[in-house]
């Protein structure tokens, strides 16, 4: 096997995959009533193709793409829409969605599956790709049909799918690449079809050894190979780093590298959509922690709402004190737990007590440790000075805009300092400043 | 499930469980093995002067903390650190109120006058003894032999040959209380290493540059290394986090650039031992080595692929 590379930097959490890795996905039914919003990827909110008092079947267009970049919104379940209202959004605001009233019949649209997908030509293949309503599913929400179709004069030669899953608690990728391997190796050959890239690498982590064998199994010509745990190895940035020994110009998209990197859950969901006539209606949520009963990885209809996934997980086993989406090094924290799932869930963590106390911080002792962790080789303790100082040009002199708000550097840091949170109020206001010509 | 009251925090969401006071309660069991040897060597005389200098340290911190209306923060431990390590680089016959004097200005001119923990240029335990040094010359210079040994001028005032490499390894010489035994300063050094505290560059940029000196200029490189504060300086001073460069080949310029300041001292200065302005020369230069040492930040100076 060819021998993989680093990226700068990173952190060694200590795992707690354990309580969820070795459990097999289970299929969770669909509550009676879903909240299908219409923001579930980056970009503009989803259009709304039915109205409140429509029938709808599993699997029926409900939402248009609002532009270039956003992606259309399926129903999850057959049923009758009962409302199109604001509601509680994994973001902290509301967000508009189409409330689902589930009939429990699961009557599907007529499917348009197609036996050898491979088969298809690059457009037709693109084309559905943006009709199922596809993003990217690791859990920034790029909608997946614009990132397969770069600029103009921009060749592509590697095509990298992400099972690099770094936070300490997510096993929802890894359970996905053990149990269907077969589904992410044909989501690939699809995409590289599309982008002409000349050659496919699987990354995985070296912790997950049975994932690694999976799809070593199924692969083929494509490589897969398995990187050194360590976070964030699942970063875009910083997988393409390793893998290729390139970096991403500063300011650039990964394409500019020749470049694309996609999640194995959405290559998962390609291959549904192609191969099987299914839009991106489901996806597996690891649900974990301490304070949760019974930890595990479910298999969950989209519009699913949260305080769902905790009950079929046995409730809480004792009082949880925060609740995290996306991962405890850069995701978000919940109030509301009837915020829906949205295609970007990759989990949800209850977190006790004594973990959720943010602690005091003291004085900066220069140790500089979030310097040797930052994957983006900046100086951390130097832009928060800037950030609190508001010396925004000194931030954005010293990199601002090149901090991919991993945390590593709030991870480490033994004064407790809030790094993070002058870095990104220093980027808010240099991106604002930009944007107003003074 | 409505009554669960959530806290709402930025991510991270976890944090590695090491804390400041860790790191300076580790600085103080690294000090054990060179505080044993000097009370070993030196008797009631290290207890008496390691002890006043610690208190005079905390007690200073402690009343500027109160002037300066902030949250008493003694127990972080970083001011019994400077005290414990100005009590270890004085001379064993120094009055007690002298020690206690210096450990009055470490903390107070050295750190409390420049804002306090992490703030400070110079480190403040060599402040601390570069004022008894100008202060004090007789007292700060008269170097009591340690006991069963009859030498009093130290090895580096009498230049090579005055001791025997075992003797300076082991430390059965004149000198500062705890810079004496070799043996005792690597063993701090080895265990602050093991607990990640002491980041490799900085004492062995200090050894390369002392080595290549002495074999420069034709003398003993491992007299240089041994006799002094050389090891001292390097293990428990030179990488003092808030005083030394924060990016990794700045750690790399500041070691080098001690140990030939120290030679430099050695060979051709006035005094016999250069490696407390060494190391403090090198702190003003730091915030010039940070800035000239920044890292390339990923991406930056990429070509796009257009």
């Amino acid at each position: 096997m060819r021998r993989v590379g680093s990226f700068f930097g990173g952190i060694y959490p200590k795992s707690a995959k354990a309580s969820t890795a070795g459990t097999p996905i289970q299929l969770l039914a669909a509550p009676d009533t879903l909240v299908v919003s219409l923001l579930q990827h980056s970009g503009v909110e989803a259009k709304p193709v039915v109205a409140k008092g429509d029938e709808v079947l599993k699997g029926q267009l409900i939402a248009e793409a609002g532009d270039a970049i956003s992606a259309p919104v399926h129903s999850p379940v057959s049923g009758k829409v009962v409302a199109i209202e604001p509601r509680a959004h994994q973001m902290g605001h509301s967000v508009t969605a189409i409330v689902i009233e589930n009939d429990g019949q699961d009557t599907w649209i007529e499917k348009k599956g197609h036996s050898d997908p491979v088969q298809l030509d690059a457009k037709t293949i693109l084309d559905r790709i943006r009709e199922s309503g596809i993003v990217g599913m690791g859990g920034a929400g790029f909608p997946t049909a614009p990132k397969l179709t770069p600029a103009q004069g921009i060749t592509l030669d590697y095509l990298i799918i992400n099972g690099c899953e770094c936070d300490p608690y997510a096993t929802s990728d890894e359970r996905l690449m053990i149990e269907y391997a077969s589904d992410i190796i044909l989501g690939a050959q699809l995409m590289a079809k599309v982008l002409g890239a000349r050659k496919i690498v699987i990354a995985v982590e070296e912790n997950t050894p049975e994932a690694f064998a999976a799809l070593k199994d199924k692969a083929g010509a494509i490589e897969v190979v398995a990187l050194p745990t360590k976070y964030p190895s699942g970063g875009e940035r910083q997988l393409i780093q390793a893998i290729t020994g390139r970096e991403v110009p500063s300011g650039s998209l990964p394409q500019q590298a020749g470049v694309i990197v996609i999640n194995v859950a959405t290559a998962r969901a390609v291959a549904l959509a192609l191969r099987d006539g299914e839009p991106s209606i489901s996806r597996v949520v690891t649900v974990a922690g301490k304070p949760i009963a019974q930890p595990q990885n479910f298999m969950v209809p989209i519009g699913t709402p949260l305080e769902h996934l905790v009950e079929a997980a046995g409730g809480f086993s004792q009082i949880p004190r925060k609740v995290v989406v996306g991962g405890v090094l850069m995701g978000g924290a919940q109030f509301d737990l009837q915020a829906p799932v949205i295609k970007t869930t990759t989990c949800m963590i209850a977190l006790g007590e004594a973990e959720s106390v943010t602690p005091d911080s003291s004085p900066c002792i220069k140790c500089a440790r979030c310097v040797d962790v930052c994957p983006a080789q900046l100086l951390p303790l130097k832009l928060e000075a800037f950030g609190m100082n508001e010396r925004f040009d000194d931030a954005r002199e010293y990199g601002a805009l090149d901090c991919i708000e991993c945390g590593a550097c709030v991870y480490i840091c033994p004064a407790k300092r809030p790094l993070l949170q002058y870095i990104r109020f220093a980027k808010m206001e240099i991106i604002a400043r930009e944007k107003t010509p003074s | 499930m409505d009554d669960l009251k959530l806290i709402v925090a930025p991510s991270p969401h976890i944090r590695d469980n090491d804390t400041t006071e860790k790191a300076m309660f580790t600085m103080l069991v690294a000090l054990l093995p060179v505080l044993a040897a000097s009370i070993y060597f030196f008797r009631m005389d290290a207890i008496r002067l390691v002890l006043l200098s610690g208190a005079g340290a905390v007690a200073t911190e402690a009343i500027f903390q109160r002037l300066r209306k902030q949250p008493i923060r003694v127990g972080d431990g970083s001011a019994l650190v400077t005290g414990v390590l100005l009590g270890l680089i004085v001379p064993a016959s120094l009055p007690s109120w002298m020690v206690i004097l210096g450990s009055v200005f470490a903390i107070s001119i050295g750190k409390q006058f420049f804002g306090g923990l992490g703030q400070n240029p110079f480190n403040p335990a060599l402040v601390g003894r570069a004022i008894l040094s100008v202060s004090f010359v007789a007292a700060m210079t008269s170097w009591t032999p340690p006991i069963d040994v009859f030498t009093s001028a130290t090895p580096l005032a009498l230049r090579e040959g005055a001791a025997s490499i075992p003797d300076l390894f082991f430390g059965s010489v004149a000198g500062s209380l705890g810079e004496t035994s070799a043996l005792a300063i690597l063993l701090g050094g080895i265990y602050l290493f093991y607990k990640g505290y002491l980041d490799y560059k900085i004492p062995l940029g200090i050894f390369v540059s002392v080595v290549a000196m002495a074999l420069f200029t034709g003398q003993s490189p491992l007299f240089h290394l041994l006799s002094g504060s050389v090891l001292f300086g390097a293990v428990f001073m030179a990488v003092d986090p808030v005083t030394s460069p924060i990016t990794k080949a700045g750690r790399w310029v500041f070691g080098l650039g001690i140990g030939l300041i120290i030679m430099l001292i050695r060979t051709w200065g006035s005094h016999p031992e250069g490696t407390m302005y060494a190391i403090l020369l090198m702190n003003a230069a730091t915030p010039l080595i940070n800035r000239w040492t920044r890292p390339r930040i990923y991406g930056q100076g990429v070509k796009t692929s257009e």
